[in-house]
């Protein structure tokens, strides 16, 4: 398939006469104006004109005003005197958001306007203060997300397609193995030498992997905050090897983990970090229990204690180097590790280390997970049953390919009857999820007493790197003495430090109050926002309502690679996903919000994916996951509401909402529970 | 009810039977067929049946586990099993030797440099950190890597391989590749598990390692997750390596061909010694091995201008297959690399662990990585005036020391001291009282204003186990002078001497 020309500039080159030009001086795409056309599918680029002038009616006051807002109640006269961050200057003071911009508009300087340009490219302003929500378990026994299913002619194409591609890769292998040797030299045995890769191993990615290179791996520059610059490639030989055109792509980014929206390159975070640098150099150049330690690294401990709620922590300079030496420390011979089986790489990879044994159960399935456990505790070790010294149940806070969370409930109630030790991987739920953006604990309202270990990464959130241990003290105090990473692993820099320590403090409110709670509550507003959305298209997604992972199911291999493509079309960039991170049929794209986006480029996602999902056929949602339509117009009161949509569930019909609807009703629907 | 009735009543219902049988599609066809096979040969439509039937009993018999010496238990006896089952705590208590470590803990308040203020507000010269450029005091390495935060930001928030690979990545690869002379480079986010990952992402069940007993801790954890045949040979024992290669090779001449690779390190972690490489590069071509050599104390130290063991000892690196060194010592950045063919980086990039899984370097620790190198290939003084210091601080400290002995190489920066073995065998010292006598002599020279460390090892659960001795830990840095240096380490030399003597 030639590869699709990224640059859309058939109907978007001119810029609307309002745009502003981005620090790249590329006419940043943020500001351009859609071409208003009837016809959808040539509207390349997504966002309609109706959320346009809302999105006009936003910069306004971000560029015109300083006069903070009414209704957001956490203010800002700390805010003010950073400029460099303007969050909540920027919202709009009116609800209306179909006004037109008024002739009083007086442009800003160029250098003004430049400034704002980058800084909102990176993080944008609310669009109003009703886009915000916090998100909480509201109680009760935790939903077990529902799995929707496409008709079965989707699965079955699925695996005729995937059965060609396997023929056609032995068919191309075949020839190419005999006329084609030069390609072939890693997979066999030569001059004595074994060959360097195994040849089964590398079909898969030789053959399957190697068509849809271009969706992977992509070159970026730049802050990865709302918007990403992509560097545009090309290739001679299908994606072998890739060359830079010299050009890049500004993309709204819905591919980064950067969920509270700290990936920036000013405001307080990187005002400190600045500091901080001049200060303490870049780097402690030993390893912790050496001479590595520094005043710092005690200072994030404590604050990362604090905000998790456990009494010590330790930092790590890399999340999967975390995860790879803690169980070692934790666990041994004698030992089993019972684990979820979608656990991440890190996870297994230090299991295996530990020289524990290790169980795996179904995912998030409680019922499973209890089976298990009677069977280890009354049966013990294999053959000779002796009992186990302990159990650990490792699981993650917040699964990254399926956007599911863990039922911490049902695991807490588990515990307390068969006294397993409990391990919770939080690398994507802390800072994402509860209302004070605490992880899991937080979310469900636990106390963090019942949970043993709490293991996190410091890359997601916070716009940092590394990763984090809290737990006890005396268990952190031996941990210390016991955990190769503190022995052997470099130290986390001073710089990263920095980051972390100003992203945790402005979470809890103690810089620039009210920010940190914007940030969660945009963030939790938006996850709901764009999976409600997604969900009244009509396609389907995985996933708890509350997650900023959003995977939307593709299945068939093809479509990955079109869609990755479609999106970056529409300059918008997303990760997509198959076999073997997800099983072999149900491929995805994954979408990441942050709190960075506003409504408007969620929008703007709706629109392309609606566009997209009419071309792809992906629209093959059942409902029952949610998104159908009421059945009248009547929607009982707020408080007969959950009730009233319980009975409706009975007749369930596909959702195939129109885009305007979606858009009109979403920011009021998306605050109710989304079934 | 007469016999009569039950018959008219049987063959009615068997008339209706067969009459919905008749009524599905496709049923005369089932009939020809079955009818045109079997011929009316009863014994064939018996056997036939009792098969049919013996598959239905086969599907409809309960399951049963086909896992041995389970024991079949009630509900009851389970339940009480749970009650009665009494986990260990999840860590047990600190050792003696554990809690020294936690305690004896140093904090640095502020930069690291040649002189650091610790947090009891004494100021000391620093000889544990890898700060021997002293790199981390240069103004314009700062100002880069503003500059960089300023274009960046701090992390790069995902994965290489979803929208996490920066430009400066790509930079920094190129540069560590050039700078070495290999075709490609990959760069990992730490160090420590760069090799950990390299390791196994090549060498799987059933391929063979034959690597040096005196490894770094990283390697080893590489090999046991590798789950290959290992065979050790003795520590920078070359003959034995030989005779080891010798023997794998006459072992499995008749077995399918797999990987096979040799592991070793440019600078020993844990010894401080060097490894004579053109000698493994021949054994290495002589028994059709791999190497995989991990730079990671070499890389940035040894050589005319830093580029590690291959330039050092004059050998082409593009002869070693994987080259495995550290951006976080001396080039004060962080993060870890791979250097070699384009075939054995690309492999990386989709099967070693702690690339795929794992978010990617902070863009202004990569930029620093790159400008630290330019610096180092710049300005080969740099290079030997460290080795004018090392030189400096190793004529204070072996040929002078009644106690201890430097196992490290001459040109190392890192002097590794373990006390002399004639000393140890008088003394009868155990190798735990050897860590406090050596935690007394840190302590020592932290009281007389010089921060050196021990040798921080930790055993594993990977057999065979691994003796290092107790050792201590010197760093030359440059931010001191020759004269500093000299009264630091004579400083350190009465230290360990009074130390020991002490010692009855």
């Amino acid at each position: 398939m030639p590869r699709r020309s990224s640059n859309s500039s058939t109907t978007d080159s001119s810029p609307s006469p309002t745009s502003l030009p981005t620090a790249s001086g590329k006419g940043g795409i943020a500001f351009k104006a859609p071409s208003i056309k009837s016809n959808r599918l040539s509207q390349l680029f997504s966002t309609s004109p109706r959320s346009k002038s809302g999105f006009q009616t936003a910069q306004l006051p971000a560029v015109g005003s300083n006069t903070p807002p009414t209704s957001a109640p956490p203010i800002s006269s700390a805010s003010l005197s950073l400029p460099t961050i303007s969050l909540s200057t920027a919202t709009s003071e009116n609800s209306n958001m179909d006004e037109p911009p008024t002739t009083l508009f007086q442009p800003p300087s160029p250098e003004e306007a430049r400034r704002l340009a980058k800084q909102h490219a990176q993080f944008g302003p609310i669009g109003h203060p009703s886009h915000r929500y916090s998100s909480r378990h509201p109680g009760g026994p935790f939903p077990e997300p529902v799995m929707d299913e496409p008709p079965y002619y989707y699965l079955l194409t699925t695996y005729i397609s995937y059965l060609i591609l396997i023929a056609f890769g032995h068919v191309r292998d075949f020839f190419g193995k005999r006329f084609r040797e030069e390609n072939y030299r890693h997979l066999k045995a030569r001059n004595g030498y074994g060959a360097l890769n195994s040849d089964f191993d590398n079909f898969y990615v030789r053959r399957l992997k190697l068509r849809i290179n271009d969706c992977f791996e992509r070159p970026v520059t730049g802050v990865p905050g709302r918007y990403i610059t992509l560097i545009d490639r090309a290739t001679d030989d299908h994606n072998k090897h890739f060359h830079l055109t010299g050009t890049t792509t500004d993309t709204l980014n819905l591919s980064s983990y950067n969920y509270l929206g700290f990936a920036q390159s000013e405001g307080p975070c990187a005002d400190l970090v600045e500091d901080t640098i001049k200060k303490y150099g870049i780097s402690a150049v030993s390893t912790r229990s050496e001479v590595g330690t520094q005043d710092l690294h005690i200072e994030v401990e404590d604050l990362i204690a604090r905000f998790v709620g456990k009494e010590a922590s330790m930092v790590f300079s890399m999340g999967f180097g975390t995860n790879a030496t803690i169980f070692p420390a934790l666990v041994g011979k004698g030992d089993l590790i019972i684990s979820d089986e979608l656990n991440h790489a890190s996870i297994r990879f230090g299991a295996r280390l530990s020289g524990a044994s290790i169980g795996m159960f179904k995912h998030n399935d409680m019922k499973d997970l209890e089976m298990r456990l009677r069977e280890a505790i009354s049966q013990g070790q294999p053959r000779t049953h002796r009992p186990w010294k302990k159990i650990l149940v490792v699981v993650e806070g917040l699964y990254s390919m399926e956007g599911s969370m863990c039922n911490l409930p049902g695991l807490i109630a588990l515990k307390r009857r068969y006294k397993f030790h409990l391990f919770v991987d939080e690398a994507h739920s802390i800072g994402a999820i509860g209302p004070q953006g605490r992880g899991v604990c937080d979310y469900f309202g636990v106390d963090t007493a019942e949970v043993d270990i709490l293991m996190g990464t410091l890359t997601k959130s916070f716009g940092a790197n590394g990763g984090y241990i809290a737990a006890d003290k005396a268990m952190i105090d031996k941990l210390r003495a016991t955990n190769s990473g503190v022995f052997y692993g470099e130290t986390i820099a001073p710089a990263v430090l920095a980051q972390i320590s100003t992203a945790l403090r402005i979470i809890n409110g103690e810089l620039i109050p009210g920010q940190g709670e914007e940030r969660l509550q945009r963030l939790a507003f938006n996850s709901r926002y764009l999976r409600l959305g997604l969900k009244r298209l009509g396609f389907i997604v995985y996933g708890h309502d509350d997650s900023p992972i959003i995977p939307l199911l593709l299945f068939n291999p093809a479509k990955m690679p079109a869609f990755s493509h479609e999106m970056l079309r529409r300059k918008i960039s997303v990760v997509v996903v198959g076999y073997p991170a997800t099983p072999l049929v149900s491929s995805r794209a994954r979408f990441c919000v942050s709190a960075a986006h506003t409504k408007e480029d969620l929008d703007r996602v709706l629109t392309a994916c609606d566009e997209i999902g009419n071309v792809l056929q992906l629209k093959f949602s059942t409902g029952i996951a949610g998104g159908a339509v009421p059945s009248d117009d009547m929607v009982p009161p707020p408080e007969k509401e959950i009730e009233w949509r319980r009975q409706q569930a009975a007749k369930i019909t596909p959702p195939r909402w129109r885009l305007e609807d979606v858009i009109k009703r979403g920011t009021q629907d998306a605050k109710i529970p989304l079934c | 009810m007469d016999l009569q009735e039950t018959q008219r009543l049987l063959s009615e219902h068997l008339h209706s039977l067969a009459d919905l049988f008749h009524r599905i599609p496709g049923s005369a066809i089932l009939l020809r067929y079955v009818k045109s096979s079997y011929q009316n040969d009863p014994v064939r439509s018996a056997v036939e049946l009792f098969l049919f039937l013996f598959a239905v009993r086969y599907l409809l018999a309960p399951k049963y586990s086909t896992k041995p010496g389970v024991v079949k238990l009630s509900e009851d006896e389970i339940d009480d099993l749970v009650d009665e089952w009494t986990p260990e705590p999840l860590v047990g208590r600190p050792s003696p030797l554990e809690e020294m470590e936690v305690e004896k803990r140093t904090v640095i308040v502020g930069p690291v440099g040649p002189k650091s203020k610790l947090a009891n507000g004494r100021t000391v010269v620093n000889l544990g950190s890898y700060n021997f450029y002293n790199f981390n005091a240069n103004e314009s390495l700062k100002e880069k890597a503003i500059q960089t935060l300023r274009n960046y930001g701090v992390g790069p928030c995902g994965p290489r391989g979803f929208y996490g690979t920066q430009d400066v990545h790509m930079k920094t690869e190129a540069d560590v590749a050039a700078y070495l002379g290999t075709d490609a480079c990959i760069v990992y986010s730490q160090a420590f598990s760069t090799i950990s990952s390299v390791i196994p992402a090549f060498s799987k069940r059933g391929d063979i390692i034959v690597a040096d007993k005196g490894v770094s801790y990283a390697i080893r954890k590489g090999i046991q997750i590798s789950r290959s045949i290992v065979r050790w040979y003795e520590h920078n024992d070359l003959e034995d390596l030989e005779r080891v290669l010798a023997k794998v090779t006459k072992e499995q001449a008749r077995k399918p061909l797999t990987r096979r690779f040799i592991i070793t390190e440019g600078l020993f972690e844990s010894y401080g010694d060097m490894v004579d490489l053109p000698k493994i590069i021949e054994l290495k071509l002589k028994y059709k091995f791999r190497l995989i050599l991990d730079e990671t104390w070499s890389f940035g130290v040894l050589g005319r201008t830093g580029r590690g063991v291959t330039e050092h000892q004059n050998v082409d690196a593009a002869e070693v297959d994987m080259i495995v060194g550290s951006l976080a010592g001396p080039l004060i950045a962080g993060g870890g690399f791979c250097a070699g063919s384009e075939e054995i980086i690309h492999h990386q990039r989709i099967s070693a662990a702690a690339y795929t899984f794992s978010a990617a370097l902070p863009a202004l620790l990569s930029t620093t990585a790159s400008d630290t190198i330019n610096i180092l290939q710049n300005s080969p003084d740099l290079v030997s005036q460290l080795r004018d210091l090392t030189k400096a601080m190793w004529a204070q400290l072996d040929p002078r020391s009644d106690w201890v002995r430097c196992t490290s190489a001459p040109e190392n920066p890192i002097m590794i001291l373990v006390i002399k073995p004639e000393v140890v065998a008088a003394k009868r010292l155990t190798a735990d009282d050897q860590q406090y006598l050596l935690q007394d002599v840190v302590d020592e020279c932290l009281a007389n204003g010089v921060l050196i460390s021990r040798l921080k090892t930790l055993h594993d659960n990977f057999e065979p186990k691994q003796d290092i001795p107790p050792a201590l830990k010197v760093c030359v840095t440059m931010g001191l002078t020759k004269k500093e240096i000299e009264k630091s380490g004579t400083t350190i030399r009465h230290a360990i001497t009074k130390v020991l003597s002490r010692r009855k």
